[in-house]
């Protein structure tokens, strides 16, 4: 079978059927319950990234801080420097992850990420091109991987346009986009000044420094229409998973189904990289990692929201205080974090039979 | 749209025999695949003959061009009557090590790719799906932040020993369990354990500059300085490389089919995979040792070669190894004389050179699935 379609790890408790007015949906304990733990993870760091730091501010006049009756030094931390950071890597890690779930689901491949298409590659290419070449500040480094992922995506699609797009044939122009995109990346890294060339590596690692409500407002307002665009199409998503023809069967109009998900999953991607720099393994780990926690029969959209959320979260948080005083990138840790949860999950897994 | 890019084909084979045992079912699919008329196997060949001979000719002029051109004629007779000379000096011992290495980098990046897309099925696998670049990287990494080494003599050892461990973990990783490897753990668990490795260089890259500037040298891709010494460390390994995925492409053909219709032919997959996995460590481990992680070639070239043999691996091996031969060799050469002073990378023109032939090769034909 499709790896994105696994055999049922065990036989599953039996699901019960909740009808609340218009909605109908069944009720899986053991979704429920993993989903509820990774809200309590995602909040549990919220407020510790709220609290720590060089300057310690403790539970309640954190509280205080937030509704604004504070201290000023402590209202300033809170509001103005921890909570943006914080909402921004809890908003582009679950774009992340919804727009990996999306595209592993269409592409039933667990290596399919946004990076099939070059959207990764073109964003890192356009913003080292702004820090190197432009000397760009954030805004314009930010303006300039959106630019340069858009115009790879729209050229890989053109490029692959020949009586109709056919899917293998643009994943293997994407990756020939790619593989020519990161050779510049890495000429353009390789001729630098040392000091210009780290500041464009710390952008093509991912990372969360300095984000202000401007970056929150971006990717809040992206996340907030595609999000739940995105998951109303996932039951559809998760039938087209059993193949076109059972999809089509059953009354999903495919065709319009994967173009609304591709660009839906393909902007969320975009939002994501220009507020944190290309972390794309969030994207990759978070459906595998949530599928396989949640013991979905299938790719988990909100789960996948969820599990990227958390991960963004603890690895920002991570990030700020393991080596304090020295920040390391966020993308360091997601791929130390959410790597290691893999390989653990993965071994587990095999261990108890259940692969 | 339709990205029909499912890790294992469906069986269509099944479906319109039936009423035939697996084992006459697999042996219809085995041979729908292999079978040929001995016309096209011929034309196939002389296919094979141009290629080796475009590379031949590469080769004499990758040996000629460089900073200082020598003609033609000097280097023929460099080659058979040695006057130690400085032009025969050049080319005996600059040229020539480099060119050879570029051959043997290239043939066993292309087969390495071939193997591994075999291996796991997968059109978007590349020879460092295993984490073989990954662990070189992260190996070259250590030697550097750990030991104060900076010298790339020492770096092959280095990349090659971290490359061999990554591959034994992720494989080790991969076969846990009652079923043993498939395609799909074998794909997640090299994704993961690249992930964390990729994490922890970036870490260090981080806070260590000097580390960030010696690699952002090396994890471009190139074969400039690299001497008879470097040629002859890696030789051995290419060697058996290349001995060892020679003899796979029969029992490459069988794992195509899937795991049941192959185990009905007899092929004892569990060996076979083991095996191909081996090939792959010896060939892109020595490769990314030689000249630093050159992913591009791998994970493209063999998509060309099934574009002319179709998907019988017995064509598409050699084929793969002789086109990343002619890729990286005239690459390497371009690379020499398209900057007015100084050279451009290997890994940078394998890429702006291969890809856009890629793509257009891409648009013009269907491409057969690996």
């Amino acid at each position: 079978m499709t790896a994105t379609l696994p055999r049922p790890a065990r036989a599953p408790r039996p699901a019960r059927a909740v009808r609340l007015g218009p909605l109908d949906f069944r009720l899986r304990p053991r979704f429920f319950g993993s989903c509820l733990a990774l809200a309590a993870l995602i909040a549990t760091a919220l407020l510790t990234a709220l609290m720590v730091g060089d300057y310690r501010i403790p539970p309640p006049a954190v509280l205080d801080a937030l509704l604004g009756r504070g201290e000023r030094i402590d209202t300033f931390f809170v509001r103005g420097v921890r909570l943006p950071r914080a909402l921004t890597a809890i908003l582009a890690g679950a774009a992340l992850g919804v727009a990996g779930a999306v595209f592993q689901s269409l592409s039933r491949n667990p290596l399919g990420s946004p990076d099939i298409i070059g959207f990764t590659q073109g964003a890192s290419t356009g913003a080292v091109l702004t820090i190197l070449v432009l000397n760009g500040g954030m805004l314009q480094v930010s303006l300039g991987a959106v630019v340069g992922g858009v115009a790879t995506a729209g050229a890989v699609y053109l490029l692959a346009l020949r009586r109709g797009v056919q899917g293998y044939r643009l994943v293997l122009v994407g990756i020939g986009v790619s593989a020519m995109l990161s050779a510049a990346t890495h000429y353009l890294v390789s001729r630098a000044e040392l000091t210009d060339a780290s500041t464009a590596q710390v952008w093509l690692i991912g990372s969360l420094n300095a984000r202000t409500w401007g970056h929150v407002a971006a990717v809040g307002a992206g996340a907030a229409v595609l999000v739940p665009l995105l998951l109303l199409l996932g039951r559809r998503l998760r039938l087209m998973e059993m193949g076109d023809d059972i999809a089509h069967a059953l009354g999903v109009s495919t065709q319009r189904t994967q173009v609304l998900a591709l660009v839906a999953a393909s902007a969320l991607t975009g939002l994501a990289i220009a507020v944190s720099g290309p972390i794309s393994f969030v994207a990759l780990a978070a459906p595998q990692l949530a599928r396989r926690l949640t013991r979905a029969n299938g790719t988990t959209l909100f789960g996948s929201a969820l599990m990227g959320a958390a991960l963004m979260l603890c690895a920002d948080l991570a990030a700020m205080r393991l080596l304090a005083p020295v920040q390391l990138p966020v993308g360091v840790v997601t791929a130390v974090i959410g790597g290691t949860y893999l390989v653990w999950l993965l071994y587990s897994e095999w261990r108890g039979g259940r692969a | 749209m339709r990205l029909p890019v499912s890790l294992e084909r469906p069986a269509s084979v099944v479906a319109d025999l039936s009423d035939t045992d697996d084992a006459s079912v697999a042996r219809t699919a085995f041979a729908r695949r292999t079978t040929a008329k001995a016309t096209t196997h011929a034309l196939r060949a002389v296919g094979l003959l141009l290629a080796l001979g475009l590379l031949a000719l590469l080769a004499l002029l990758s040996v000629a061009v460089g900073a200082a051109s020598i003609p033609v004629g000097t280097v023929w007779d460099a080659l058979w009557r040695f006057d130690g000379s400085y032009d025969h000096t050049v080319v005996m011992e600059l040229r020539v090590p480099r060119t050879v290495l570029g051959v043997a980098v290239g043939a066993a990046l292309g087969l390495a790719g071939a193997l591994m897309q075999a291996l796991v099925r997968n059109p978007l696998a590349d020879p460092g799906l295993l984490g073989v670049n990954m662990g070189a990287t992260a190996a070259v990494v250590a030697a550097v932040f750990v030991f104060g080494l900076t010298d790339p003599g020492v770096y092959v050892w280095f990349s090659f020993a971290g490359a061999a461990l990554t591959a034994a973990l992720v494989y080790f990783l991969g076969t846990r369990g009652r079923t043993g490897a498939t395609p799909v753990r074998l794909a997640l668990a090299g994704t993961a354990v690249g992930a964390v490795l990729l994490g922890l260089v970036n870490a260090v890259i981080t806070v260590n500059e000097f580390v960030f500037d010696e690699l952002r040298f090396w994890q471009v891709g190139s074969l400039a300085g690299r001497d008879l010494e470097v040629l002859a460390q890696v030789a051995p390994f290419l060697l058996a490389g290349i001995a060892v995925s020679l003899f796979l492409g029969p029992a490459l053909n069988a794992v195509a089919l899937g795991e049941d219709l192959a185990a009905a032919l007899g092929a004892n997959i569990n060996r076979i995979r083991l095996l191909t996995a081996l090939a792959v460590v010896l060939l892109c481990g020595a490769a990314t040792a030689a000249a630093g992680p050159i992913a591009f070639v791998g994970l493209a070239v063999p998509h060309v070669a099934r574009l002319v043999t179709g998907p019988d691996q017995r064509w598409v091996l050699p084929y793969s190894a002789v086109l990343a031969a002619v890729l990286l060799v005239g690459a390497d050469t371009l690379g020499r004389v398209v900057l007015p002073s100084g050279e451009l990378e290997v890994g940078i023109i394998t890429a702006f050179v291969g890809a856009p032939v890629f793509i257009a090769l891409v648009r013009r034909t269907r491409a057969a699935q690996p």
